[in-house]
């Protein structure tokens, strides 16, 4: 429906660039329509798509609403038999795919593959016609597997209706001019993507898509395609702001409006360094989740301005928090016993709204009676109505039943002078059940010992928050969208920490 | 009079204005633009057929219209010549609050 209505408003605009090929919003609708006549002839339940971004995406997004099926984005990054359990998860599906990603997989029954080729040969052939689906609001319209660090992959739901009132909610529709472009580096699978494919379309803004991310090539894209808006993950524009830094290079991207930034912790000296190097773009840090159909919460342009030139703290600290609520969400912080904590107390973050989903296939819905979801993630609001994040709650250390979030211990190290990256994590302790342990690199050539940076947090958070044991390591380990891997560095601490609380006596 | 589904997507008897239905009220409403109540998008028009000259407040592709209440709100997938109204009342324009390019 969105897309109709880009096709309508300005039919040769060009929707989407991926190197040499080109495809105009009238076009994409046809292939959109083409596609959908032929996965309903196949009889899927879904239309799944493993592979890195290419036209095939953005077409297939709309073909699987055209047809009134899910939209299922698969992380080509997975194992071979997580890959090969989640397809069987979809069957009967249609899954679009590349011949290298699918050859080593035994694809389960029930799916049929097709090569990207194939799918963008068929859907661009001459158009066949076809009725839309009903649209009811409330079918799904994309399913998204969790990362599942804690357990099989969950299936987050998305409905119509919660990316609809995301859409409406935040983007004019065709308020895009005919120059503007935004350049699409997260992969299809992050709901990152995705929300990058529904607002372009419906604000009528060219995409352009970069499959492999390494900084140099998004400059020399950025330059060539003039772009005037972007997505990055952290860890990439960290990585843009490293390569400007080693080669001396400008950024020299002059059509560059914004950047808008999400998926991880943001650390501040990157983010402050951007913002030099980059001196006429707007940043926006964007706080969602999958979800919550994407973003909740915003730290805009201006609190960014204010936030580097200001000499006062409590501004200063404001570029390291998510901002606030986008006006048709609303947020709260609660504690143990479910009730509402005021400024500065730290605690779960639940939200509300017409966009949050907050569903899982096989869980149904965790949204409670007054429809809050639980996002798992711990922080605080600031008397000035920020929002801080403290890391998820299931990295929250409980120390001697005190509840202690990594965050405030990461933030205040991040402070040290020679550390350069941390990770707080809990350790298992005999008297204590959990205490802080803490992993740290150093910045080149600046020593710092174990007692040096106790005496650091001693001098700034209550005892319970100094680190009991710290390691030094060369680099924290990533996940490609940035976020640490805290159960990697839990097992540098040895055995992961058995939480005993509540488990009865003498069991097993 | 209809009850209205968020979701349905309905035309204008009168004009080219299609919509679809946002948020919808909790009981039956009277629906119309450019005078005439609007129609399932199946059902034809009847040949001839133009707006009241009084209702000619026109629809834009894109816009959001709602009721002074906020309680019906709608999206204009069409833009036409008719004016939008409910139960006699004209709709107004109801501003996107876009968001700094989070997108």
């Amino acid at each position: 429906m969105a897309l109709e209505m880009a096709a309508e408003c300005h039919p040769q605009r060009i929707a989407i660039t991926s190197g040499d090929f080109k495809l105009s919003y009238e076009g994409l609708l046809g292939a959109a329509r083409t596609a959908a006549a032929a996965v309903r002839e196949s009889g899927c339940r879904f239309l799944g798509v493993l592979d890195v971004n290419s036209p095939a995406v953005p077409i297939a997004l709309f073909a699987a609403a055209y047809a009134g099926v899910p939209y299922v984005p698969i992380n080509y990054r997975l194992t071979k038999p997580e890959l090969e359990e989640l397809i069987g998860r979809i069957a009967p599906a249609v899954l679009i795919s590349s011949e290298s990603l699918v050859k080593p997989l035994a694809i389960p029954a029930g799916v049929q593959v097709i090569t990207r080729e194939a799918f963008l040969h068929l859907a661009l052939a001459s158009e066949v016609g076809t009725t839309p689906a009903t649209g009811d609001p409330q079918d799904i319209a994309i399913q998204v597997f969790t990362s599942g660090t804690t357990g099989r992959p969950k299936a987050a739901v998305l409905r119509h209706e919660h990316l609809m009132s995301y859409i409406l909610g935040t983007v004019e529709f065709g308020a895009a001019a005919e120059e503007d472009a935004i350049l699409i580096a997260v992969p299809p699978y992050h709901i990152a993507g995705i929300s990058a494919v529904l607002s372009s379309s419906y604000a009528g803004r060219r995409m352009v898509q970069l499959t492999n991310f390494d900084a140099a090539t998004w400059l020399k894209l950025a330059r060539e395609e003039n772009i005037t808006n972007a997505f990055l993950v952290p860890t990439m524009l960290s990585r843009i702001v490293d390569h400007l830094v080693q080669t001396g290079e400008t950024a020299d991207v002059p059509t560059l409006r914004a950047i808008a930034y999400g998926g991880g912790k943001m650390s501040l000296s990157v983010i402050e360094r951007a913002i030099q190097l980059l001196p006429g773009v707007d940043f926006t840090n964007a706080y969602g989740l999958t979800e919550t159909s994407s973003t909740i919460c915003l730290l805009d342009p201006e609190d960014h301005r204010a936030g580097v030139a200001s000499d006062d703290p409590a501004v200063r600290r404001r570029l390291g928090s998510v901002g606030k609520p986008v006006p048709s969400v609303e947020i709260q912080v609660r504690g143990e016993a479910g009730q509402l904590l005021g400024a500065g107390e730290s605690g779960d973050i639940f939200v509300r709204g017409g966009q949050v989903a907050g569903e899982y296939l096989e869980l149904g819905s965790m949204l409670d009676a007054d429809g809050w979801f639980p996002t798992r993630d711990r922080g605080h609001v600031d008397e000035f109505g920020y929002l801080y994040l403290e890391g998820r709650a299931d990295d929250v250390i409980v120390r001697g039943g005190e509840n202690i979030s990594p965050g405030e211990i990461e933030d205040v190290l991040l402070g040290h002078p020679a550390v350069s990256d941390v990770a707080v994590v809990a350790v298992a302790d005999e008297q204590w059940g959990e205490t802080v342990g803490a992993v740290v690199v150093l910045r080149d050539h600046s020593p710092a010992t174990i007692a040096e940076l106790q005496d650091w947090v001693r001098e700034r958070l209550r005892s319970s928050r100094v680190p009991t044991k710290i390691r030094f390591a060369e680099q924290l380990p990533y996940n490609e969208m940035g976020k640490v891997l805290r159960r990697v560095l839990k097992q540098k601490f040895g055995s992961p920490a058995a939480r005993l609380v509540g488990r009865p006596k003498g069991a097993d | 009079m209809k009850m209205l589904k968020a979701g349905t997507r309905l035309k204008s008897a009168v004009c080219d204005t299609e919509v679809m239905v946002i948020r919808a009220a909790a009981g039956e409403v009277l629906l119309a633009c450019g005078g005439a109540e609007m129609i399932a998008m199946d059902v034809p028009k009847a040949p001839g057929a133009h707006p009241d000259p009084d209702k000619t407040q026109g629809t834009l592709l894109g816009k959001r219209y709602a009721d002074a209440g906020g309680v019906v709100e709608l999206l204009c997938t069409k833009g036409g010549k008719g004016g939008l109204s409910i139960g006699g009342e004209m709709l107004s324009v109801k501003q996107a609050k876009p968001l700094p390019s989070s997108d």
